[in-house]
């Protein structure tokens, strides 16, 4: 963990409710899967963001963290208004973060809603190891669709879903199976993650989301039962095993 | 580095600052050391330990309460007093030397006595007695929220130790004056004071409790003002030393803490919004004691009591 200063470089609305947000500051050590915690003023407790993507920025200065929020209550709305510029204080390096030791050559990424922008980062490593990487992004609706061209610029396969149909593949994200996957990655909705590990298996990690206190290991706000006995979401997760999970 | 300016003593053990992080905010101390030195630290509260290990209430554990806290209902999680002993408490020792403060909880007297006495041939300095737990022998009532049954816990557990034992006090009650003075009656060496207040959030969208037991312990800036008030009471109707809890976030907090009656003071919830606060509440005493023409803190302990 570390507690630094990061300053917003650009914070712009990509879909509906979601909004993207880059900041500039020290973003070493920082692996897919992990994510950070922002103090947001006039707000009690800081907000876990996963981390969607690190980068040099572009005049060689500071690199980027990119995330993507959902605006889903007070504090989030507070974030989505935040000027281009501010300060923010965050606690980053939080969490385990993805085993991309075990994608194998033809790896499966599956992200739904504001569960894709954790599979960017992880996407993007896995391409530059060469693999074949599989996206499957699902959404309810085409207006909260988000990153589908940014995934195939990677040179991902992508596949789209939206429940109602609006765009790509009608219906979930296990409509758009296939079942040629070495292994998967996932975050999403807790619905989502159960019905994929029924269709699938456990052979692959899911990215669990909890309402967290501290976010960093102290409070055992957001310990799940697992196989392998009590773990926090926030410090021993947020990626588990799917084996161990017990959803 | 010993600051004399900020040492206080507790039933005879010397702390080099106040400042003792409250438990179940700051685990063993492992999260924090990645970012400071917590030997800075005048003492730990370690993680609310019990007799057997625990799971723990069900998710979600936690609500937010506006700018001013949040309300918790952890449930005990801890792996057991005898996992504490073999693991956690071996590791804090080893890069911890300051006053290691042992909170303990349990359900039933025979809990707190056995889990005591394990701990009494241990190398912690002070044992902080949890009664705001349920006693599952009587219906669930808090230990804590009757001065018979406080005072039943302390004396079971001076029984069976040598440790300088501090009752930790519910503020879930009528009278916590009865129950303080019933703890001292008992033979209690100290008192800490409060723990978290019993609240309750509603989710409005979904039409139910935000928290999976309905209830937890709220914490955080805004319980200060009573937290404060009920040391002020305690500290005037007992001798016993005081480690004031509740809501302490700034070194302003605690100097007013002290003067209330506090001998130490604990600072809980603020550790999880900023893990950096209870180093920087030390840094900042010495220039905050200058200002306000303090020489020494054990100075200012209860100094609004003495007119």
């Amino acid at each position: 963990m570390k507690q630094l200063t990061f300053e917003i470089k650009s914070n712009e609305q990509i879909a509906k409710n979601v909004y993207r947000m880059q900041l500039c500051g020290d973003t070493t050590g920082i692996l897919p899967g992990q994510f950070v915690n922002i103090r947001v003023q006039g707000q009690f407790l800081r907000r876990p963001i996963s981390v969607c993507n690190v980068e040099p920025s572009l005049n060689n200065a500071e690199p980027l963290l990119t995330i993507i929020y959902k605006v889903v209550g007070v504090g989030t709305e507070a974030m989505s208004h935040l000027p281009v510029g501010t300060q923010l204080d965050v606690l980053t390096v939080l969490g385990n973060g993805y085993d991309l030791s075990k994608a194998g050559d033809a790896p499966l990424l599956v992200g739904g809603g504001v569960g894709v922008p954790p599979m960017y980062m992880l996407a993007r490593q896995l391409r530059e190891a060469g693999k074949k990487v599989r996206v499957i992004l699902g959404f309810n609706t085409q207006d909260e669709v988000f990153y589908e061209d940014e995934f195939r610029a990677l040179g991902c396969d992508v596949t789209v879903t939206t429940v109602d149909g609006s765009h790509g593949v009608k219906g979930f994200v296990t409509n758009a199976l296939d079942g040629k996957q070495s292994y998967y990655y996932t975050c999403g909705p807790l619905p989502m993650i159960k019905a994929l590990l029924q269709a699938i298996g456990t052979h692959g990690e899911v990215s669990m989301e909890e309402r967290m206190g501290c976010g960093f290991g102290a409070c055992m706000g957001c310990t799940i039962q697992t196989t392998h006995g009590p773990k926090r979401v926030c410090k021993e997760g947020p990626v588990f095993p799917a084996e161990i999970l017990q959803l | 580095m010993l600051n004399n300016k900020l040492q206080i003593s507790l039933s005879g053990i010397t702390l080099a600052n106040p400042i003792i992080p409250a438990s179940g905010t700051y685990g063993f101390g492992d999260e924090f050391a990645e970012l400071y030195d917590i030997n800075c630290l005048g003492g730990i509260s370690f993680k609310g330990t019990t007799r057997e290990a625990r799971y723990g209430n069900p998710l979600p554990r936690i609500a937010e309460c506006g700018n001013y806290g949040m309300i918790n209902a952890v449930g005990l999680q801890n792996p057991g007093v005898e996992h504490v002993i073999a693991h956690e408490l071996p590791r804090l020792k080893s890069h911890y030397n300051g006053c290691i403060v042992a909170n303990v909880s349990g359900f039933s007297v025979q809990d707190y006595v056995e889990t005591c006495a394990l701990l009494d041939k241990e190398p912690i300095d002070i044992l902080e007695v949890n009664i705001s737990c349920p006693n599952v022998h009587n219906g669930g009532m808090a230990f804590g929220t009757s001065p018979e049954a406080a005072a039943e816990v302390t004396v079971a557990v001076k029984a069976v130790t040598t440790k300088p034992v501090y009752m930790k006090l519910s503020p879930n009650v009528t009278d916590i004056v009865a129950i303080a003075k019933a703890c001292e009656a008992a033979g209690a060496d100290g008192l800490c004071l409060i723990n978290t207040l019993l609240g309750m959030r509603i989710d409005i969208r979904r039409r139910r409790p935000v928290i999976a037991n309905r209830y937890g312990g709220y914490s955080g800036s805004g319980i200060f003002p009573l937290a404060l008030r009920m040391v002020n009471q305690v500290a005037r109707a007992t001798n016993l030393p005081i480690i004031g809890c509740g809501g302490v976030s700034s070194a302003e907090d605690v100097i007013e803490m002290m003067m209330a009656g506090a001998t130490a003071v604990e600072v809980g919830a603020a550790n999880l919004t900023n893990p950096m606060v209870a180093k920087e509440i030390i840094d900042r005493l010495p220039a905050l004691m200058d200002e306000l023409k303090i020489d020494k803190l054990t100075d200012i302990i209860g100094i609004v009591n003495h007119e």
